[in-house]
């Protein structure tokens, strides 16, 4: 069955025709060629393919992309502005929360999707949020201090800068 | 400004915070096909026939093969990079590894045909019509009971399924000092089959140029030459000119990625066939099945102490799993890279290991981060102690009495390797001061008012990294040397490309080399780029593992540029109307000593690029300079961890609730990038010890643990907050006297988890844990001896 | 997966139409065990009908005594609802450990009972608390809906609408997660109601059950004492490389205490 789609994609409207077995993230990465989201397992555990569909967190791997017609879709690709990294972006970057960079997509979305729910989580809260966003290289300690400086950032406050970083 | 030392930020994290990374399955040539492979649903099996008309005529297929056809093309069988010789001089079983299945399937994942199709979905639909005719036989899945006599025999080629019997080290000695021992303690101990899980699944695209007779590999590859020379060479016997192999982005590796793989092998020699690109990409299941575990041995071990706790002498007897074919550097895994390290951090002075190699029907087994020295340390480290709760002695003094002393370097150990450096008394100190090891009883007592047994472990490691030199690994039985290359590029304008044959695929190599070049250079990191990945633009390099970057790729590098200041430095010379021998170059400036006459880098490049006032008659235009370097030994980065575990006296869960790592690296170039290999090593080691392990079923050797429903991937909430700290002593034999950091995470952190779970559990004599220590075990384990304390 | 027609009727009479029309058609409400259950090719549907236009379907009311939950809410929904949080505390706290957040902003608490996946959450609570399935058909009491592994009474065609959940005295769920899944290795939901005890267990057998040997012992005594020499026969009870049926067994009498001493 082919059927053309219609929806929102980090702002634009776009139109495809897809099948109805077509994944959402099939159609993000290869049709609408949107490779920042990630298939890393087919079990829909990894959550490496985590985008917002009207503003909520989905696995973009267990989600039609029929079922995304009509709707809002935010994906990596449209969390900066410009050139300018999302506060959470530029906390990843700040606590080198990440290596491969294979699982981030995911985990920022994840973490947008977090802070959203709850503005000033606690360590505990971010650990237990990240339990469908696997991570194999970072052992997610600079995951969580990321997520714990980007929400801060986010609600006004300054950069805690755990590692001292500078800019380069 | 000097940036060695500092915590810079990542370069290569803009892309990949805003997704715009190129991964292998990011990549999409024009008019691409995909590729199914089609697997063995059976541990063994006779192939009678495969019939493909059906698929052939399924929607969208343009080609379906087997392995009869790429061996009918006089395509070769996947090699292996290194040979070990067993006890009596023979060189090991070498079984024939064919790409696809010709007569008969190993293991579950065996690959057995291609479907090629206009997309995945129709190829996927068309190799449900592959008729395959199997004749089952019985498969031998226990690496133990393989060897046993009349078990199923893998490979023809290896009779009773024995690949090697290899030993290293003085028997005549080890012995003589287990009859003058006071005390021999002995364990048994397994150590669990892994799978690595890198995040990224590994693809490959073909890709075949009718016009030039060129083929291109796009492929998930820690080592890019690497595959160029196995596949061309053996497999598919394309000259290096005509095939280029490219890594992009890699997703992490782990070990995973080095080995030359049947499906790179399959789409570019099907590329040639189709005369179109095919595209391979692993699901996360297909992975479980067909990337190299890691791990899985079995192991008989015994100390022999004096009165005063001193080793006398350790022995050794593992048996080590290699799964149904040899993986490319399998052989050397459980034998130089587990054998050698034996000694660990102590002057043990008579060391015998022994070490049979086993086929079995399942996945190949190969190099997994830490590769031969996690699976040594936790011998060593839970022999220790063992020894220390036998002798009544608290496991830091136990360590501290056997510790190699500082002052001892170069050391040489009764295992064949020279250790140059190391504290590790002032290592264990540091770590012991962190986790506040002196309060830890009042803490336990804490703990078993909540209903939780709580404990503490100490494992020290070393490890052996920056593999090489040549010469050395040459004469142990590696078939390529083990050298890095590296070409330091300065632009007519003095900006600097870096072309390294190591790898990157999550170590941040385009920071931390950057800023080598940087501080050497006096130049700012923005004007250094590092190209690495593609054969057609970096030399001739062996790639990333084996903690090696920056110990071999990065020395590479430095001997580069200074071939690159050597040079500039004549030009400067000919520039200030000096003599070469009074320039010296600081602060990205050629100065006369003692005088304000200079020239920039920037403006020497210029000249050795616009030649007009050049010294032409003693030196050549251009400032481009190759180094290839082969270090003089290994590195020894070591450590010692502490882990701090609770029990759950009701339920057997576990928690992680400390954990202390100090390390030693020797000088750390990006203290960010080392603190995350640290973590990353650390959740792989708790993972070991705590989740993961392969579960076949022994019959059908099904894998039980197939996918993240059944195999336990660290998550966030099983892991604690590291506390890290360094204690550094250099490499003497490396300009950086950098040790690399890899893999130590991997490699101490089992043993110290294992060795706190068995301290929680002394109050009821218990003596020892298998990994993965899951919840059931612990409980049973609980069980088990809380009988006989309730009966007495 | 195999291809298959979509379908996303906005009214039930259009579902019944649909299913009626094709033998061989499944019902998508989150998609959360369905999707994965296609891409494994496990299925073979030849029509998805979509469930998410029938806004009828999804929210929550107080009903008074009960919360009545429409079969297309969402986890998540559940999980922050105020009208939840207040009225049954320990169910939001449920929903709070269904899969990931991912997950629970798209699976549906009717999704979950109809599928009645053995380690599910939701039919500890909805047996627990001693709920009523609302159909299209009819209603149906949570003790006799769950009927056996991935199995309800419900008829091919017959869709739930809703669940009716009683207000609970106290309640509270325990769940021992596989560390691998996530998903109940054993999980128990105890209720007190106006009606009793309710202990109900999932997980740990093929199909959610109630233990009344602990709900006669807690209604005579509500603490985790009154249970503690209970023990639960292994006899059917699931087993597999996560955990043996004894140590499955063992485990429902340390999540039942705990989430009697949880009840506060």
């Amino acid at each position: 069955m082919q059927k053309t789609v219609s929806l929102t994609v980090n702002g634009k409207p776009v139109s495809a025709t897809v099948e109805g077995r077509t994944l959402l993230v099939q159609l993000l990465r290869e049709q609408l060629g949107l490779t920042g989201t990630h298939v890393g397992c087919d079990t829909s555990q990894c959550g490496a393919c985590v985008v917002h569909v009207d503003g909520e967190a989905v696995k973009a791997c267990t989600l039609l992309a029929v079922q995304a017609d009509g709707h809002s879709v935010l994906t990596i690709e449209g969390v900066a502005t410009g050139d300018t990294l999302h506060p959470m972006q530029e906390a990843f970057r700040n606590n080198h929360a990440l290596q491969c960079g294979f699982c981030t997509p995911g985990m920022v979305m994840s973490a947008l999707d977090l802070v959203k729910n709850n503005p000033n989580p606690t360590e505990r809260e971010i650990r237990e949020y990240l339990e469908g966003n696997l991570c194999r290289c970072t052992g997610y300690h600079n995951i969580v201090l990321a997520i714990a400086e980007g929400a801060a950032v986010m609600r006004g406050e300054p950069a805690p800068n755990v590692y001292g970083t500078a800019a380069e | 400004m000097a940036t060695i030392g500092t915590p810079v930020r990542r370069r290569e994290d803009f892309r990949f915070l805003t997704g715009g990374g190129t991964y292998t399955d990011d990549i999409n040539r024009p008019g691409q096909l995909y590729a199914y492979i089609l697997r063995s649903q059976h541990a063994h099996a006779r192939i009678g026939g495969i019939d493909t008309a059906p698929a052939q005529r399924s929607s969208g297929v343009v080609a379906v093969y087997t392995g009869q056809d790429m061996t009918a093309d006089g395509v070769g069988g996947l090699p292996c990079g290194w040979q070990i010789h067993s006890k009596d001089g023979s060189p090991m079983a070498e079984p024939p590894h064919p790409v696809l299945a010709v007569d008969r399937v190993r293991y579950v994942g065996d690959p057995v045909a291609v479907v090629i199709a206009d997309t995945l979905a129709l190829a996927r639909d068309a190799a449900e019509l592959v008729n395959v005719n199997y004749a089952e036989e019985p498969a031998a899945i226990d690496p133990v009971a393989a060897l046993q006599p009349g078990a199923p025999q893998v490979n023809s080629e290896a009779s009773g399924n024995l690949c090697y019997d290899w030993q290293l080290g003085d028997l005549a000695a080890v012995e003589s000092a287990f009859a003058k021992a006071t005390r021999i303690v002995r364990l048994d101990l397994a150590n669990n089959r892994l799978v690595p899980n890198a995040m990224e699944p590994r693809a490959a695209i073909g890709e075949f140029n009718r016009a030039t007779g060129e083929y291109t590999l796009y492929t998930t590859s820690q080592n890019p030459h690497v595959i160029r020379l196995l596949m061309g060479a053996f497999v598919l016997h394309i000259p290096e000119a005509r095939l280029r192999v490219v890594a992009p982005d890699v997703g992490g590796g782990f070990g995973s990625k080095i080995y030359h793989y049947p499906e790179e092998a399959i789409v570019t020699w099907a590329a040639g066939k189709v005369h179109r690109p095919v595209k391979w990409t692993a699901e996360r299941s297909e992975s479980f099945i067909s990337d190299a575990h890691g791990r899985d041995h079995v192991t008989h071990v015994e100390l022999a102490l004096d009165a005063q706790g001193k080793f006398l002498a350790l022995k050794v007897s593992t048996v080590a799993n290699l799964g149904a074919y040899l993986s490319t550097f399998a052989p050397a895994i459980p034998t130089y890279l587990y054998g050698t390290l034996l000694a660990g951090t102590y002057t043990t002075p008579a060391i015998y290991c022994e070490t049979k190699a086993v086929f079995t029907n399942t996945v190949p087994i190969d190099a997994y981060r830490g590769a031969g020295r996690p699976e040594a340390t936790f011998v060593l480290e839970r022999i220790v102690d063992l020894a220390a709760d036998e002798i009544g002695m608290d496991p830091a003094e136990l360590r501290r009495r056997n510790f190699i002393p500082k002052d001892a370097y170069p050391y040489q150990t009764p295992v064949a390797l020279q250790y140059d450096s190391g504290d590790y008394a002032a290592t264990l100190e540091l770590a012991l001061k962190a986790a506040d090891y002196q309060g830890f009883e009042s803490r336990r007592r804490e703990a078993m008012g909540r209903g939780k047994l709580r404990g503490i472990g100490i494992a020290t490691y070393i490890e052996a990294c920056g593999i090489a030199p040549s010469a050395v690994v040459g004469s142990l039985g590696a078939r390529a040397g083990l050298y890095e290359s590296a070409e330091v590029r300065v632009h007519p304008t003095g900006s600097v490309s870096v072309l390294t044959g190591t790898h990157s695929h999550g170590q941040g190599h385009e920071t931390t080399f950057s800023q080598l070049v940087a501080d050497t250079f006096g130049i700012p990191i923005d004007n250094v780029e590092i190209v690495h990945g593609d054969t057609d633009k970096i030399p001739y390099g062996m790639g990333t593992y084996g903690s090696r970057s920056i110990a071999v790729g990065g020395t590479a590098i430095v001997k580069a540029m200074d071939k690159v200041i050597a040079k500039g430095r004549k030009i400067a010379a000919h520039l200030l109307e000096a003599a070469e021998a009074d320039v010296e170059f600081k602060d990205g400036k050629f100065t006369v000593a003692g005088t304000d006459r200079s020239r920039t880098l920037g403006e020497v490049a210029l000249t050795a690029y616009v030649p007009h006032n050049y010294p032409i008659d003693e030196l050549e235009p251009g400032l481009d300079e190759t180094a290839f370097y082969d270090p003089k030994n290994f590195t020894f980065p070591s450590g010692a961890y502490i882990a701090e575990v609770e029990i759950d006296l009701e339920t057997g869960q576990v928690a992680v609730v400390n954990f202390t790592a100090s390390d030693d690296f020797g000088r750390i170039i990006n203290p960010l990038i080392v603190a995350g290999q640290v973590h990353g090593g650390l959740a792989q080691g708790i993972g070991q010890a705590l989740l993961e392990g392969c579960v076949y079923d022994k019959a059908s050797g099904q894998l039980l643990t197939g996918s993240y429903n059944d195999y336990a991937m660290p998550r966030a909430d099983d892991l604690p907050t590291f506390a890290l700290s360094t204690n550094t002593t250099l490499c003497t034999h490396n300009p950086l006297g950098v040790k690399g950091c890899g893999e130590a995470g991997a490699i101490g952190a089992p043993a110290a988890i294992t060795n706190a779970l068995v301290d929680a559990l002394k109050p009821l004599g218990v003596r020892h844990l298998d990994m993965p220590a899951t919840s059931e075990k612990l409980w049973r384990t609980i069980q088990q001896h809380r009988a006989p304390i309730a009966a007495e | 997966m195999y291809e298959f027609n979509y379908h996303q009727p906005t009214s039930l009479d259009e579902v019944a139409r649909l299913l009626g029309a094709n033998e061989e058609a499944k019902i998508v409400a989150g998609g959360m065990t369905l999707v994965p259950t296609l891409k494994f090719r496990l299925a073979k549907p030849s029509d998805l009908v979509d469930l998410v236009g029938i806004s009828s379907l999804r929210g929550i009311t107080d009903a008074g005594d009960a919360l009545v939950i429409g079969a297309m809410t969402r986890h998540a929904e559940v999980e922050r609802s105020p009208l939840v949080k207040q009225g049954i505390p320990a169910l939001a706290a449920l929903a709070h450990v269904i899969g990931d957040p991912a997950v629970r902003n798209r699976g549906t608490i009717g999704g979950s009972i109809s599928n009645n996946d053995p380690a599910a959450d939701y039919p500890a609570a909805v047996v627990g608390l001693g709920g009523t399935v609302q159909t299209t058909r009819r209603e149906i009491a949570a003790d006799n809906f769950f009927t056996g592994m991935f199995e309800t009474a419900l008829d091919r065609t017959e869709i739930v609408t809703a669940v009716r959940l009683p207000k609970p005295q106290a309640a509270c769920y325990m769940k021992f997660k596989n560390p691998a899944s996530r998903y109940a290795i054993v999980g128990v939901f105890v209720a007190r109601t106006g009606g009793g005890v309710r202990v109900a267990v999932t997980g740990a057998g093929p199909c959610v059950f109630r233990v009344p040997e602990m709900e006669a012992a807690l209604a005579r005594s509500f603490t985790p004492d009154a249970i503690k020499d209970i023990a639960i026969p292994q006899d059917g009870l699931n087993s597999d490389i996560h955990a043996s049926a004894e140590y499955r067994a063992h485990l429902v009498g340390v999540m039942a205490r705990r989430a009697v001493a949880g009840c506060g």
